[in-house]
């Protein structure tokens, strides 16, 4: 990725991202306000989560929900309000870090 | 072998398109460009070009198609004029924001409103800070090669910026002319293949065009964007030179006409410099010592080099065929009044606005531009510094 640093002469031209895949590089997480948290308890691991994460942010392992990708997960709340069950509630980050 | 035909501004760029022969020419009609591209895409349907002719829904959507096309990797072309531009214009930003080197015909008229069809360049002129190159031509001759030279300039790597080639709507468009045209490999051999950078299409090495771009990176990118017109400046030239050694007819930055010895020089864009050589001509024979400055690239703005060919002048009166409100006269005039201080050139200077919505401009109205200028060198007084010329009180 392009260093944060760099100057007019060293960036591509255009404003266009010329190395694929860098969002990786990108950390979202520092948006977030709220932070999703899983009761596996709950949890079916239907998947739906996975599938509506506009962050691709849901950690999924051996077929099975584990948990979120926080350095990228924005907060958003999508897998809270797509979760058939309501294995996904939305806690303030403050607590969330607290805890 | 060239040949001589009897053509009109917009035939002659469409002939010039026919054999530049790009690859997309995203397109909506517009009075008085409408044959240009009409022209054109007869030859895509007799299959004398290549080209992709996508009929869009607006010149919104056809500048939008020229950066997709472009981004993808192909030579792209369109035509344009007044509310047309008007419709583009985030997306003439964007197109010289992303590099795209798309080459636009800006057939002039006047922009609205009360609505007008006529000549005019409130619509190119409001587009000079959109980050295009612009350039002006006086007649059919100039449309067809800058139109042809554009392509080079547009697509040079160090440059890769759009451009716009401008001609006076109507007067030019519309008004038959003795055209050389040239051989079609003879322009197929300059302009040369094209060469993608960066392109979508070339999918082994995936980008993105137009990501969010915030504080962080912002300003350097508009600082690519004035190295490109620092280039684009060498490169004009360049390719300018190519050009006459190839075709014989000679371009630069401007056009002088009996200009060096001159004391009092007009300064005036595209056709109306033809009406104004006739009427240096008759005052020369009266022993005024008159000459005429004919602009042809007005972005990047040759500053220097106008201040150069200006600096022993008495008074330089400007015409401008188009208004900034509110500001201190037409941009042609504001823009060589901040080069004549920047380059300490002290000569005198006042503006004409003229010719606004295809006013007729007279021989006698430039005569009297002409006597205004003596006037101002024989007193040392400005009386006025905006007159517009042929207004009625
Ligand atoms: S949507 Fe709900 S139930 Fe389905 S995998 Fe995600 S958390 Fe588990
Ligand atoms: S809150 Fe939004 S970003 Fe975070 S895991 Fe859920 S859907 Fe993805």
């Amino acid at each position: 990725m392009v260093n944060p640093n760099a100057g007019w002469k060293e960036i591509p031209w255009g404003g266009k991202i010329v190395e694929a895949g860098n969002a990786r590089e990108y950390e979202t997480g520092s948006w977030r306000a709220q932070q999703p948290v899983v009761d596996q308890e709950t949890c079916i691991n239907c998947l739906e989560c996975w599938v509506f994460c506009p962050d691709v942010s849901i950690d999924v392992k051996d077929g099975e929900m584990v948990g979120f990708h926080l350095r990228f997960c924005k907060g958003c709340g999508i897998c809270a309000s797509i979760c058939p069950v309501e294995a996904i509630t939305m806690v303030a980050e403050a607590e969330a870090e607290g805890s | 072998m060239s040949r001589f035909e009897a053509m009109d501004g917009n035939a002659a760029t469409a002939e010039a398109m026919r054999q530049i022969n790009p690859d997309v020419v995203p397109a909506y009609p517009i009075t008085p460009q409408t044959s240009t591209v009409q022209t054109f895409s007869q030859f895509v349907a007799d299959g004398e070009v290549d080209t992709e002719f996508i009929r869009v829904e607006s010149e919104h959507s056809a500048m939008a198609a020229c950066i997709g096309a472009s981004a993808a990797g192909g030579r792209v072309m369109t035509a344009t004029s007044a509310n047309g531009l008007a419709l583009m214009w985030e997306m003439v930003y964007i197109a010289a924001s992303n590099r795209t080197p798309i080459v636009m015909t800006v057939v002039n008229r006047a922009l609205s409103g009360p609505i007008n069809i006529h000549c005019d360049h409130s619509d190119s002129m409001g587009a000079r800070d959109a980050g295009w190159i612009q350039l002006f031509g006086e007649n059919p001759q100039e449309g067809y090669d800058n139109c042809i030279q554009a392509v080079r300039i547009a697509e040079h790597e160090d440059v890769l910026l759009p451009v716009m080639s401008m001609y006076d709507g109507f007067i030019t468009s519309h008004g038959l002319e003795r055209v050389q045209i040239e051989d079609d490999g003879a322009i197929k051999d300059f302009v040369g293949p094209f060469t993608a950078h960066e392109a979508l299409l070339d999918v082994d090495h995936p980008v993105t065009y137009g990501p969010l771009d915030f504080y962080d990176f912002y300003m350097e990118h508009k600082r690519q964007q004035v190295e490109g017109m620092k280039h684009a400046r060498r490169v004009i030239l360049e390719v300018a030179a190519d050009f006459e050694k190839r075709f014989g007819r000679h371009y630069g930055f401007f056009d002088g006409y009996r200009l060096d010895d001159a004391e009092l020089a007009l300064v005036v864009l595209s056709s109306t410099a033809g009406t104004a050589r006739s009427v240096v001509d008759d005052l020369r024979s009266q022993g005024l010592k008159v000459g005429l400055l004919k602009p042809r690239v007005f972005r990047p703005f040759p500053a220097e080099e106008l201040a150069d060919a200006l600096r022993d002048k008495a008074v330089v009166g400007v015409m401008d065929r188009s208004d900034s409100f509110g500001a201190l006269g037409g941009p042609l005039f504001m823009e060589l009044s901040a080069a004549f201080k920047i380059h300490d050139v002290p000569a005198k200077t006042v503006d004409y606005v003229f010719g606004l919505g295809g006013r007729d401009t007279t021989p006698d109205q430039i005569e009297s531009v002409f006597r205004d200028l003596a006037g101002i060198a024989e007193t040392g007084k400005i009386q006025q510094p905006v007159t517009y010329l042929g207004v009625r009180e």
